[in-house]
């Protein structure tokens, strides 16, 4: 684990989430170190999401919604590409590489598709390295179960 | 109200870093309409710099935040006081005027901008703001159909259009409306094209900041005795 590169995934409830569920029924083999973190929908993503999850020193995150046009809430996929742009911006002029950051686009019924996000993203990590941010192996553990327990609580809180 | 933009990160980093505490002060009124400032920016910009400093071999540098309703108010910043204590420097997310403010406020304490004032503007679309007033001193508003020459005819002329007005658009910017086409075009439309006949006089500049800083008194407002505070 301290070796392989750490990516974080927030992925939208109707399709990126559904994928992922799907690669793993159907078996697909993806590289294990992705941490997934459930969205009503990716027009819930921030940027200051994005900029706290390279904060506590994940080397890369994945950002995965609908296919565009395709939003279960019409434009929220839109509006998550826009801002995963800015973030990009901003992690360039932090000195981090934008590669560690990309959004992607598919459909619930695309398990494979998933998969294959996911090695691309391990792959384009393994080559750029750790994030130079990347604190002590165990208190990385700690920081994404502290992610995945506040993304999990603000879906909690939208069920409301 | 007032439209501002962030610097980059660089610039605001090579500013703190040589601090160890830097509070981080946002403003909850124009700049946080204008999406420069506030709350949400002030948290952005907190994980930026930290995340910055770091990587600049800084990682010890404490960044904290915060936001308050107003900066350019003393009473406002007043709920600061305490908190500043523990801080080597300030870095405000407020306009000119609030960073002012707080260095008023906190005179043995440094205040650095995070972002760059623009103008005195409106929200033209989601994202976008334009510049409509310059502060003259001195509003000829009414005699220019509502649209100010000043601020949106690029030669500033009172007397327009020049020559460089090609439909519509400025000679400066082929994007930029031509101020006085605005103002021909509303004239029309209020029946009032006769009033652009007159030849208007030159502007009396010295209401402007030519004259330096501006104050404005309201004697009936003014509470004798008190002083800004120490």
């Amino acid at each position: 684990m301290d070796d392989e590169p750490l990516i974080l995934a927030f992925c939208c409830h109707y399709c990126a989430y559904a994928a992922a569920d799907l690669a793993g029924s159907m078996r697909l083999q993806y590289p294990n170190n992705v941490r997934i973190l459930r969205l009503p929908c990716t027009g819930k993503l921030e940027v200051n999401y994005l900029m706290a999850a390279f904060e506590r020193g994940v080397d890369g995150v994945i950002v995965a919604g609908c296919l565009e046009g395709g939003c279960h809430y019409l434009e929220g996929n839109l509006r998550a590409k826009k801002r995963v742009g800015r973030a990009r911006q901003l992690l360039a002029e932090i000195g981090l590489e934008p590669e560690r950051l990309e959004m992607f686009n598919l459909s619930s019924a695309d398990g494979p598709r998933f998969a294959e996000i996911v090695t691309t993203m391990a792959e384009r990590l393994k080559r750029l390295g750790k994030s130079p941010l990347r604190p002590d192996p165990d208190r990385l553990q700690q920081n994404v179960q502290e992610m995945s327990r506040q993304a999990e609580a603000l879906l909690a809180g939208d069920k409301r | 109200m007032i439209v501002a933009d962030r610097k980059k990160i660089p610039e605001i980093r090579d500013m703190i870093q040589r601090h160890d505490r830097v509070l981080l002060v946002g403003c909850g009124t124009c700049v946080t309409v204008c999406l420069a400032g506030g709350e949400r920016e002030v948290g952005i910009l907190g994980a930026a710099l930290r995340m910055s400093l770091k990587l600049a071999g800084r990682p010890g540098v404490v960044v904290d935040e915060c936001t308050i309703e107003r900066q350019c108010e003393d009473a406002f910043i007043d709920i600061l006081a305490l908190r500043a204590r523990e801080y080597d420097a300030i870095c405000s997310l407020g306009c000119g005027a609030g960073v002012q403010a707080l260095a008023e406020r906190f005179p043995k304490m440094p205040v650095y901008p995070g972002l760059n004032t623009q103008f005195m503007g409106i929200l033209e679309s989601q994202g976008v703001w334009t510049e409509k007033c310059s502060g003259c001193g001195n509003c000829r508003l009414g005699e220019f159909m509502g649209i100010c020459p000043i601020t949106r005819c690029a030669k500033r002329l009172l007397n327009g259009p020049c020559g460089g007005s090609r439909d519509g658009k400025c000679e400066v910017n082929a994007d930029m409306d031509c101020g006085w086409q605005l103002i021909a075009d509303r004239a029309e439309a209020l029946g009032t094209v006769d009033r652009l006949q007159t030849i208007v006089p030159p502007n009396d500049w010295s209401t402007g900041l030519d004259g330096g800083p501006r104050k404005v008194v309201r004697e009936d407002q003014c509470i004798a005795g008190l002083g800004p505070k120490a």
